[in-house]
């Protein structure tokens, strides 16, 4: 597919069959931020690009081959790593021997809010929020320091072929 | 029966994570236009959260939200883990865009092969 828009209307689709996933493996927090924020937040900075950048893609004329062979080989080590995994839904698995039954006996007591998710989230772990909540901030900045002034650079700046003319119009002289 | 073992259904979630994985990872390498490498990202991304999710999986279990009548609940630790890894993600997914956005100013171009041939000549 060679237009960006229809990709990225799909991508929105896929983001929210995600979602819909989710809430079937019980993780409905999770869900709902994977709603607003994948199949609509990203939706709508992935479009704002598209309108800065243009929305048809050049047609690739490479050659699939090595990486599609790239991908299957890792696809089967990595299936080849599956096989001592714990089996899907076994409430034996080590994943949930350590701090959840901690988390799901006690936080009630604990810390006093129904949703288990939301009292790890804000307590238990909270310094992990804190970091989260630092990345975000670093990546806005990140953001800002790229994009501000895009309209003024335009009209000032010389532009790539500017400069190369310039250079070359220099090399005459 | 000891070699069949290993088309037992209780790993299928771990094989539809790596063949999301392996697809997104396919679009990561295999396209030039960098927010098609992008949206392969994410995909790449929302496996690795399919992943935690379905090991926090118990069979019969309800999501872990405290209320009368429920007594097993799924793992509530992956999900918290995934809720972080999200808002990080759309941070970082942000991040690239603004780059591409850039990239597009300075090179008008977004595909990598013009990229690199741009790159050739001004060096």
């Amino acid at each position: 597919m060679t237009n960006l828009f229809g990709v990225v209307m799909l991508s929105g689709i896929y983001s929210l069959v995600t979602a819909l996933v989710f809430v079937n493996l019980d993780a409905v927090d999770v869900a709902f931020t994977e709603a607003a924020v994948g199949a609509g937040l990203s939706t709508v900075l992935m479009l704002g690009t598209l309108v800065l950048t243009g929305k048809e893609e050049i047609k690739t004329t490479r050659k699939p081959w090595l990486p599609l062979i790239v991908c299957v080989a890792t696809g089967v080590v990595l299936i080849y790593g599956t096989l001592d995994m714990p089996k899907y839904g076994d409430p034996n698995a080590p994943v949930h021997q350590h701090v959840a039954p901690r988390y799901i006996d006690d936080s009630e007591g604990e810390v006093g809010v129904p949703n288990i998710v939301t009292s790890v989230l804000a307590s238990y772990r909270g310094f992990d929020t804190l970091g989260e909540t630092t990345v975000v901030f670093t990546a806005l900045i990140g953001v800002l320091i790229l994009l501000t002034g895009l309209r003024k650079r335009d009209k000032n700046e010389l532009t790539l072929e500017e400069l190369e003319e310039q250079r070359k119009r220099e090399k005459e002289l | 029966m000891e070699a069949l073992d290993f088309i037992s259904p209780g790993l299928y979630n771990y094989w539809i994570v790596i063949f999301l994985m392996m697809a997104g990872f396919y679009i990561v390498i295999a396209r030039g236009n960098l927010v098609k490498k992008l949206v392969g990202l994410n995909i790449f991304q929302t496996s690795v959260f399919l992943l935690y999710i379905s090991m926090g999986k118990v069979q019969d279990a309800t999501a872990p939200i405290l209320g009368e009548g429920f007594d097993t609940f799924s793992n509530p630790l992956p999900h918290v883990l995934i809720l972080t890894a999200i808002v990080v993600g759309i941070a970082t997914t942000a991040l690239g865009l603004s780059l591409v956005v850039r990239i597009r100013e300075a090179y008008g171009t977004i595909e990598d092969k013009d990229l690199l041939e741009l790159e050739d000549e001004t060096s």
